[in-house]
């Protein structure tokens, strides 16, 4: 690669000559991400209120082992997990879609820049000399975003059987307010993760002729419409998620009360 | 085909009909060493920045240096920084502009200082030179023409728009903040790259080069290419992670590489 002769100025962290409030936007990102990790966390090791009458939490589904009548496996903890440490059916899962989202490519943008100030903001000092990139360990793992997805999708199916199940009353079929929250939460998450970066190359993008096949054009071109709004269905859905888990365990509290629609 | 258009205003900021004196704090000096002077001009509603220097060269300073050439940002040629981001002098209207304030010029801060708002932006040129050319296949027809869709014309299309104005070149902080001129590219010669590698008549296979010489895994997906690219090309989305997906195919995938012999691929 050609060299060249750049004098090194490097500027103080936080240094540029940018007049609007540039810091708005990482903070902003900070915030909302950290709200979410710090709420997730804890409900995730709650342990209970994850399910209300045919309503399951996002974040316990699937449901491997617990106390509920949807328990794949039943309500004991199984045998090979640590009695040292709490036990709590969504560790057993998180780490799928928490993992899908890490390596995320929209959101590592956001967090390089909320949480490590890699750069902080476009044109604006960084706090560290050195820099590796994803070129090199640790970051190079992002590269396994793909596989992340591929659970992703097989979560989403699952999410999607929610719903249905949520449907389930005891006295039949019926729709709750809860029944709709589990709906929004899955299409949200669907328009998630169905504009992501990494499906979008699965699904077309890998090929120079994508015309070749108009199936494929036609999904390609519906992953790239959603690929287009990849940011806002990122925080949409991540919003969702949380307020599912929080309508449901609100309501297995007897906070808030549900409401039967039909 | 969009076309750059100079930036809108927030309401705010309009300049009222008639003239206002604006204060422009424009950084003087020669091989990276100067400072910013002021300068008081009168300016008037419609006008963009590069007017502005034009009009402070024929009234207060003559030897103040600055590239342009077609003023209707397609050239690329007068790249600056403006209140700090990177922008086309010719392309950016002062009513964007909180002008309450001094407005602040600057030359692109990635690239050697010539003088005053002038940079050498020739590293660029020879950066392209490294990258493979376009290696069409056989012809499709006796008469040695190709045939191709046009959809597939149009995915590469929007790569053909870049004016090579560098402004993303100078906002991308691998190159600004971190001098990786020797490991990385930069945002503009992945599009150069994407519009080849994913040209449907192209055989020339550039995945080996693009993570090991041109550095794509230093990318860590700012954006900040994207936002300020005055021919609104997506960048980041469209040329870069396409770019890393390949990339992943090639090198970090392993079952989807399995999957692929498994299909005669």
């Amino acid at each position: 690669m050609p060299q060249i002769d750049v004098p090194l100025v490097r500027g103080r962290f936080g240094e540029t000559s940018r007049s609007d409030a540039w810091w708005l936007q990482p903070l902003a990102v900070f915030l909302g991400l950290s709200i979410f990790i710090v709420y997730s966390t804890w409900a995730a090791l709650q342990g209970n209120n994850y399910h209300f009458g045919p309503y399951l939490s996002p974040f316990y589904s699937p449901l491997l082992y617990g106390d509920a009548p949807f328990a794949w496996f039943g309500p004991d903890k199984p045998s090979w997990f640590p009695t040292f440490l709490p036990f709590s059916a969504a560790m057993l899962i998180l780490w799928a879609p928490g993992g899908f989202r890490f390596t995320c490519y929209y959101y590592r943008g956001a967090y390089y820049k909320a949480f490590w100030s890699d750069p902080p903001n476009c044109t604006v000092g960084e706090p560290r000399k050195s820099y590796l990139g994803e070129r090199f360990f640790p970051l190079i793992l992002q590269n396994v975003h793909r596989y992340f997805l591929y659970l992703a999708l097989v979560f989403l199916v699952l999410l999607a059987h929610d719903v249905w199940e949520a449907t389930k009353f005891p006295d039949g079929f019926g729709v709750g307010v809860g029944t709709l929250v589990l709906l929004a939460n899955v299409i949200l998450l669907g328009c998630y993760t169905f504009g992501c970066h990494s499906l979008r190359h699965l699904i077309g993008g890998f090929s120079d002729r994508i015309s070749a096949s108009s199936a494929r054009q036609a999904c390609y071109n519906c992953v790239s419409g959603l690929n287009g709004r990849h940011m806002r269905f990122a925080w949409m859905s991540l919003f969702s998620v949380g307020f599912s888990d929080l309508y449901v365990r609100l309501c297995a509290m007897g906070i808030w009360r549900d409401v039967r629609l039909f | 085909m969009a076309t750059a258009t100079p930036t809108q205003a927030a309401p705010a900021q309009r300049i009222a009909a008639g003239q206002k004196t604006v204060t422009f704090e424009i950084w003087r000096g020669e091989k990276g060493k100067g400072e910013f002077r002021a300068y008081d001009a009168e300016v008037s509603e419609g006008m963009v920045v590069l007017d502005v220097i034009h009009k402070i060269q024929a009234e207060q300073a003559p030897d103040l240096a600055a590239r342009w050439n077609c003023k209707a940002g397609k050239c690329g040629s007068c790249s600056a920084e403006i209140n700090g981001m990177p922008k086309l002098m010719c392309m950016t209207r002062l009513n964007s502009l909180p002008i309450d304030k001094p407005v602040r010029v600057e030359p692109m801060k990635t690239f050697p200082s010539i003088r005053d708002l002038v940079t050498d932006v020739s590293w660029n040129f020879e950066v392209k030179k490294k990258i493979k050319k376009f290696q069409p296949r056989a012809p499709d027809a006796p008469d040695g023409t190709w045939r191709m869709r046009q959809a597939d014309a149009d995915r590469v299309q929007e790569f053909r728009k870049c004016i090579e104005c560098f402004l993303c070149q100078d906002v991308c902080h691998v190159l600004r903040d971190h001098h990786l001129h020797d490991r990385f590219i930069g945002p503009r010669f992945f599009v150069y790259s994407a519009a080849l590698e994913m040209q449907p008549l192209d055989t020339a296979d550039r995945l080996a080069d693009l993570r090991l010489r041109d550095g794509i895994g230093y990318c860590n997906i700012t954006k900040c290419c994207t936002k300020v690219c005055p021919e609104e090309i997506h960048i980041t989305d469209n040329a870069i992670i396409p770019l890393k997906e390949r990339v992943v195919d090639e090198f970090f995938d392993p079952l989807g590489k399995l999957f692929r012999r498994f299909r005669g691929e």
